[in-house]
């Protein structure tokens, strides 16, 4: 069992068998090639040691076929690897379908993580067993690397875009977080923890730590930077209408299109001259310096959030208001039952 | 035919000529000589300085990585030394040892040549390389640099408050140097060859150094470019790479590796050019494969340029970048392997002797298998994402850098040292320091992969304590290693006055550099050789020598 075998870490996620078999599969063939190779020369180099009678080489060479043999048999194998490790890869850069999203700073030296319900916590991150969870992350300052080895996954943290990765844990447990990418002073301090819990435990935590959602915190921020006086709910505001958005294709002044993902609402938001959509003249004020990190993925969720909701051009529901639909307004049809709102204190 | 003839030699000086040491004396006759052995010399005492104190920040590295707790440095201070550990030992030993030291010396008497092409350049790149040296020295007395010596954006640029700009200007200083070098090499081995020396008769050491020129020579100023990208972005904050200016931080690691990763191949490139000779020295045997070993010195040399993103998995490229990126990466190691196995063909039906660079010989062969297969882990994409920035990437360069580069200028400083010296020293001695080497290097780094995939990443002054058993092996592999390393400074000072005379060729080696005196005359050769045999050809040098015996 690959999970018995103690020079490895615990196998607590969907990818982490995957990834450990490919390094089993590594470790026996070049192990199985280094070892000949140290046999050949170890005996080489005895049988045939300088003797009194051996003074001189012999005057023999190999078959020059050998040549042939030892650029084209490593070069398959080469190939077997690439293919292998390409598949694995592919496997851990795609997020599936119906992941949970969870948003992460990366700040020197701790890890701020907001889940769509609004709850944050610096550290620590809290997730449910056996759901795919997509994490969106961003840095405030230089770069990091969010590392679940666990999990078998990371990804660096970059200051200028959004990055994402996921995973979906299949233990339940209290597994390290280390930071990657050295980023200063207390770079080796930048750990933490992810308690990765039973579903039914998962809603009780979230429901001791909400403050709003994060798309409605979102929307808030939407007010208070006055964004909404020129992104309208009607096609009547000097900036496109933003209902619907997300996730959409978009026009481009130049004909060009871009798809309205996260990278380019946070764009749009820091520097909003770079891709103005067809339509509409190059108004906006930049938000950079302005607007922090956190502040950003709000409303990037806010965004995100009237996107999904395609159909209904209102607004998500108040942090107030009783939530019922299923999952986050981020994700409806996530699959999480509803989430009772009960006062807003972080856990 | 007996063995005797093989230490006889064509082109020994009559008794009681100078030879380059001897020629001229004191201090400016060194520090102003053109000769290519003198400055051969100069180079041996820095980069023999550079890496005692590089050893010294990785000896204290060690012990504060004992316990999990940083307890003997604080963060700062450790950071910093791995930073200037990283920074000393790639441009100021290991990217000069060979090619500066053993290349200098060696080049222009294996190709029959007097000198360099451009011995005042050859001069002057020693400078450049002092220059950035005590720059470097002055830096770190003065409080160091704690970037990591990828200094990474916007890290470098915006956040750090050390040395930053001091650092990379040497770094710059030094590239130059280097470059220089990679010029003259080039020149020389064009320009310099004794008649008869075709390309096709040039030891297997000489194809290494012009495959490490050309790489020094194209990939190094964009390094030099980059330095001055971020020195620029620092100082007067142009928006380059940090994103608060408008850069972006990928562009930095791009540009980064697009020298460094060549980087790794100006180091080992040389190394492998002298396994190539103390095998073919030590099985008195043609290197099975010549011309596949001579043309994968330039494979790896040209592939070398099309991988660097191979360092960047997990930074922010896209999938199908990253897959062409492994692709290419799998190309480049096949000429790698190509060389290991032409290496092991070679001692078959051979004469081997198991003396002291020999055995260096097989430990590279050994350790850079090791490093070598590791990287076709890191390759496999897929296992990329969770091996890379931990122990176990340490673990796979140091195997190819210090397993393969240092075992291998260890072998030929041993194996040449009675050339350039004139004297030989204690086989017993020099023995017990390869082995010590090759058990202290395994117990240090072996470990390392281990605690790698386990995920401890690297660069981290404290660690969680499940690490730590692993940490401890690593520690007391490292002194086992620092003993190996003390070893020869210690017994080849002592051979200088106490070592027995060597004569011209006391391995009975075939090779230009064999057929003249121990050490060299000034000249290098009193008449210029003609050569009429293959490299490594003993019937028929032995041929030529009986001839010049006969005459």
């Amino acid at each position: 069992m690959l999970s018995d075998f103690p020079l490895w870490p615990e196998q607590a996620s969907t990818v982490a068998p995957g990834v450990d078999a490919l390094m089993t599969f590594m470790c026996v063939v070049t192990g199985a090639v280094s070892l000949l190779v140290f046999v050949v020369i170890f005996a080489l180099a005895i049988k045939y040691r300088r003797t009194p009678e051996n003074e001189l080489a012999q005057d023999y060479e190999p078959p020059k076929a050998l040549e042939a043999a030892w650029i084209i048999i490593p070069f398959i194998i080469f190939m077997f690897m690439f293919v292998w490790g390409s598949w694995l890869y592919f496997r851990i850069q795609r997020v599936p379908e119906n992941a949970i999203d969870i948003y992460a700073t990366g700040k020197q030296w701790m890890w701020k993580f907001q889940h769509t319900g609004g709850q944050r916590e610096i550290n620590t991150l809290h997730v449910p067993v056996n759901r795919p969870i997509r994490i969106t992350m961003a840095s405030e300052d230089v770069i990091h690397s969010l590392f679940f080895p666990v999990f078998r996954v990371k990804a660096d943290v970059l200051p200028n875009r959004y990055k994402t990765m996921w995973f979906q844990a299949t233990k339940t447990g209290r597994f390290h977080i280390f930071c990657a990418e050295y980023c200063g002073t207390l770079h080796s301090g930048m750990i933490g923890w992810v308690d990765v819990m039973e579903p039914t435990d998962y809603q009780k935590w979230l429901a001791g730590g909400a403050e709003g959602s994060l798309a409605s915190q979102g929307e808030k921020l939407f007010q208070k930077y006055a964004c909404n006086t020129c992104h309208t709910n009607d096609a009547t505001g000097r900036g496109p209408v933003l209902a619907g958005v997300y996730g959409t294709p978009v026009t481009l002044t130049d004909n060009s299109t871009v798809t309205a993902d996260e990278n380019y609402i946070r764009e749009s938001i820091l520097n909003p001259q770079a891709k103005i959509v067809r339509g509409f003249a190059g108004i906006m004020p930049t938000f950079q310096g302005q607007v922090s990190e956190d502040d950003l993925l709000k409303l990037v969720a806010y965004v995100r959030s009237v996107g999904a909701q395609k159909t209904v051009v209102t607004p998500v529901e108040s942090p107030s208001s009783k939530q019922t639909s299923a999952g986050s307004p981020l994700n409806p049809g996530a699959g999480i039952p509803p989430q009772p709102q009960i006062e807003g204190k972080k856990p | 035919m007996s063995s005797v003839t093989l230490h006889d030699v064509r082109f020994v000086e009559p008794e009681g000529t100078r030879n380059y040491i001897n020629h001229d004396f004191g201090a400016l006759s060194w520090l102003l000589s053109k000769d290519h052995k003198r400055i051969a010399i100069l180079y041996l005492f820095s980069v023999t300085l550079l890496f005692m104190i590089g050893g010294f920040f990785a000896v204290v590295m060690r012990i504060e990585l004992l316990t999990p707790e940083g307890d003997l440095l604080t963060s700062d201070t450790y950071n910093k030394f791995f930073t200037l550990h990283g920074i000393v030992m790639i441009f100021f030993f290991l990217i000069p040892a060979i090619p500066a030291v053993l290349g200098n010396f060696l080049l222009p008497l294996m190709i029959g040549a007097k000198d360099l092409a451009f011995p005042k350049i050859n001069l002057l790149s020693w400078y450049l390389y002092m220059i950035a040296a005590v720059m470097g020295l002055y830096i770190i007395i003065t409080g160091g640099v704690d970037t990591g010596w990828t200094f990474y954006t916007p890290f470098s640029t915006q956040y750090s408050n050390t040395h930053v700009f001091g650092v990379t200007f040497a770094a710059f200083i030094v590239g130059f140097s280097s470059i220089l070098t990679g010029l003259n090499f080039l020149v020389t081995i064009h320009r310099m060859r004794a008649p008869g020396m075709t390309w096709y008769r040039l030891p297997l050491f000489v194809w290494a150094l012009y495959a490490t020129s050309v790489v020094q020579l194209l990939a190094t100023p964009v390094l030099a470019i980059t330095l001055v990208m971020l020195m620029f972005e620092r100082v007067v904050h142009v928006g380059i790479f940090d994103p608060a200016l408008g850069g972006d931080p990928l562009l930095f690691q791009h540009m980064f590796w697009f020298y460094s990763h060549p980087a790794v191949y100006i180091m080992i490139l040389p190394a492998m050019g002298v396994a190539s000779e103390v095998v073919a020295a030590f099985t008195r045997k043609k290197i099975f494969g010549y011309g596949f070993v001579a043309y994968s010195s330039l494979a790896i040399a040209f592939l070398g340029f099309l991988v660097w993103a191979h360092h960047m998995f997990v930074s922010g490229i896209s999938v199908y970048s990253a897959m062409i990126f492994a692709f290419l990466s799998y190309f480049v190691a096949v000429p790698s392997a190509i060389k290991v196995f032409n290496w092991t063909a070679t001692l078959y039906k051979a004469s081997v002797s198991l003396q002291t660079p020999m055995l260096y010989i097989l430990g590279f062969i050994g350790l850079f298998t090791i490093g070598g297969v590791t990287g076709l882990f890191l390759a496999a994409i897929g296992l990329d994402v969770h091996v890379t920035d931990t122990y176990f990437v340490v673990a796979h360069f140091h195997y190819v850098m210090v397993g393969g580069t240092v075992m291998a200028y260890l072998a030929g400083m041993h194996y040449w040292w009675p050339k350039i010296t004139g004297r030989m020293y204690p086989e017993w001695w020099a023995r017990l320091a390869a082995l010590l080497v090759f058990a202290g290097f395994n117990l240090t780094f072996f470990p390392q992969f281990v605690l790698g995939y386990l995920g401890m990443p690297r660069r981290y002054h404290a660690y969680a304590p499940e690490f730590q058993v692993l940490n401890v092996m690593s520690t007391a592999g490292a002194s086992v290693l620092a003993v190996g390393y003390a070893l020869p400074l210690i017994y080849l000072i002592w051979s200088l006055w106490y070592g027995r005379p060597a004569g011209p060729n006391p391995w009975g080696a075939v090779g230009l550099e064999w057929a003249t005196s121990s050490p060299p005359p000034h000249e290098n050769f009193h008449e210029t050789p003609v050569v009429t045999w293959d490299a490594y050809d003993y019937p028929a040098m032995m041929k030529a020598m009986g001839e010049t015996q006969n005459v």
